[in-house]
């Protein structure tokens, strides 16, 4: 019975050492979560698998104090504190649909404000990655009631929503240090397929913005809990020369919507 | 930093949540279900400590015969169960009359019986001035047909009733235990209500929602403002049309002297121009503020985080309703102002 309970005693901490070998090397690379999420180390394997990751308070989220509607939240994502950034995604760990968006600054700041859904209290992050591979990433907890994401878009209960879809508003407003500021709303009714009424997923997935040159400013990467009529802010640098931003989008469903800003450069 | 989730779905979401599970059905569930309270004490949504679950309603004398049950300067929280709106009751020789029902079932019931110690009566009349669940959710206490109110406001409840009452009892918890929305039968429009020897006038403004009831005793002549008057508080926008309200307030000028005493929907009883001065300087300023916002370029987060005029500082919750607002009115703005600029859709 002792030599029994020995042997079994080796075997368990034989065990126990072989776990700890095994997932030793996963949680030495993984810092621990500032906001506690259970879901981090999902996140983390998710969208930084294999590269550098560190939290760093330069990476801003911000979000109202009151959560007025779950399916409109707005989001503010700002790593403006950060040098080269290359891409700013947006996810949110608790959401049934992580991913929120990403943003590839090509000529803009690293600075993106949105509106979302959220489906219950969640942490919401921004992760910048550096030109150096190391993702920064900030974030702050979202308290919500929910239901954001499952409920039906606004514009099922309008008999005519398809006749609106990719219509496009917006307004540029140059700026003195040359960065402009770029306001845009597009219809669309973001569905996230989740809705009890059974709508597919259908969103719309690729805005790519240039100056009227032909450049690349940006281009943003959307994903279902962006919210209904997507709207979006954010600071492209636009060359003197050029009058207009023009935006490229497309939805999943291969529909192209085409637009242009105009954005004439007053030098007063 | 508390993040607060407010009690009210965006009005555009009217139809969208029908049908959809909340959180009034989890917690009668619960009850259904026979759960023990360690079990329940487990579920994150409920606090562990248990509310206390009696409203203590002091009245104040606003006339010999009218008193004002003050509702607390704050925003609904799970320590004050929604008791933030004032209520009214007015003692005839018919019966009690009440102004706003009050935030809960159990609000309702204290307000029953506080009316009775007050009066020695039982209500026979119970007006509401809107559909804001701080002010009708205590429609279950009242016998069938003494709850009464303009027809869009019982359409109004009817559409979004379900809506308040799942953010109430997420918000409130335990304060609303029992709470179901009750549709009010007995319908009122403009004109005059003979009740026990007083004559109370009814009138249909909107603006803060899309059907404001104001209700004068003229027997002892004083105004109940619903929440077209706010004093020392932040108005509420979630329903609200600026421009509409704005002529409301204009109507106030017409139909009282300056010197009518007012019970608004929140703060403190005084001269009607006072509150209505108010009122209106706070919807022009922080209409003013987030117009500039926008027209600046600023996202809605960023409009948020903007200073407030010096004056508010006064105003209880003046940064929380103008956050709110912000969130309210910047998509309209958006909707409403910016240039189409598609050119083509394939």
């Amino acid at each position: 019975m002792a030599a029994f309970g020995k042997t079994f005693c080796k075997l368990c901490s034989v065990w126990v050492a072989g776990c700890l070998i095994l997932i030793a090397p996963a949680l030495a690379d993984m810092p621990k979560d500032p906001l506690n999420s259970v879901m981090w180390e999902d996140m983390h394997d998710e969208f930084f698998a294999g590269s550098k990751v560190v939290f760093d308070d330069r990476v801003v989220v911000v979000v109202p104090n009151i959560i007025e509607n779950q399916a409109q939240v707005p989001v503010t994502a700002d790593a403006r504190a950060l040098k080269d950034v290359q891409r700013l995604v947006v996810f949110a760990d608790l959401n049934p649909i992580a991913h929120v968006l990403t943003l590839m600054p090509s000529k803009a700041d690293p600075f993106v404000s949105f509106r979302m859904k959220v489906e219950q209290g969640t942490p919401i992050r921004a992760a910048a990655l550096t030109a150096d591979g190391v993702w920064h990433v900030g974030g702050v907890y979202l308290d919500a009631a929910g239901g954001g994401c499952s409920a039906p878009a606004v514009a099922r209960n309008l008999a005519n929503w398809a006749d609106t879809v990719g219509q496009t508003q917006g307004r540029v407003w140059r700026r003195a240090d040359g960065r402009s500021r770029l306001r845009m709303r597009m219809k669309h009714p973001m569905d996230t397929g989740l809705a009890q009424d059974n709508t597919p997923a259908f969103f719309v997935e690729d805005l790519q913005m240039r100056s009227s040159g032909g450049e690349l400013l940006a281009r943003v990467r959307l994903a279902e809990p962006v919210s209904e009529d997507p709207t979006l802010t954010l600071q492209v640098q636009l060359p003197a020369s050029d009058n207009a931003v023009t935006i490229d989008g497309r939805d999943n469903s291969g529909s192209l919507f085409k637009s242009s800003i105009p954005a004439p450069f007053n030098p007063s | 930093m508390s993040r607060r989730v407010a009690p009210f779905f965006d009005a555009g979401r009217r139809s969208s949540l029908s049908g959809h599970f909340n959180r009034r059905d989890v917690l009668t569930g619960l009850t259904a279900a026979g759960l023990s309270p360690a079990a329940t004490a487990l579920l994150p949504v409920f606090d562990s400590q248990a509310a206390r679950l009696s409203y203590e309603l002091s009245p104040t004398k606003v006339r010999d015969g009218v008193w004002m049950i003050a509702g607390k300067q704050e925003a609904i929280t799970r320590e004050n169960g929604g008791a933030i709106a004032n209520i009214g009751i007015v003692d005839t020789t018919e019966g009690a009359v009440v102004i706003d029902t009050g935030s809960s079932k159990a609000f309702g019931e204290a307000l029953v019986r506080l009316a009775r110690d007050l009066t020695g009566k039982p209500v026979v009349r119970a007006y509401l001035t809107h559909f804001h669940p701080d002010h009708v959710f205590g429609n279950q206490a009242f016998a069938n047909g003494v709850v009464a109110a303009p027809e869009p406001l019982i359409s109004g409840l009817a559409a979004m009733g379900e809506d308040f009452s799942s953010a109430m009892y997420y918000i409130a918890g335990d304060w609303m235990r029992g709470t179901e929305v009750i549709i009010p039968k007995t319908v009122v429009s403009d004109g005059v209500e003979e009740i026990g020897g007083h004559t109370f006038r009814t009138r249909v403004l909107s603006g803060h929602t899309d059907c404001d009831l104001v209700v004068t005793d003229e027997t002892t002549g004083i105004v109940f403002a619903g929440d077209l008057i706010f004093l020392d508080r932040a108005p509420t926008t979630p329903h609200a049309e600026l421009n509409v309200w704005r002529s409301s307030l204009a109507e106030f000028d017409k139909m009282f002297d300056r010197s009518a005493l007012v019970v608004p929907g929140h703060g403190p009883v005084k001269e009607v121009a006072v509150g209505r001065e108010q009122t209106e300087r706070w919807l022009n300023d922080i209409e003013a503020k987030i117009r500039d916002c926008f027209e600046r370029g600023l996202s809605a987060t960023e409009a948020i985080a903007e200073p407030l005029p010096r004056w508010t500082q006064s105003i209880a919750l003046a940064r929380y309703e103008y956050e709110r607002s912000v969130l309210h009115i910047y998509p309209q703005l958006e909707a409403g102002t910016w240039p189409r600029v598609d050119t083509s859709i394939d």
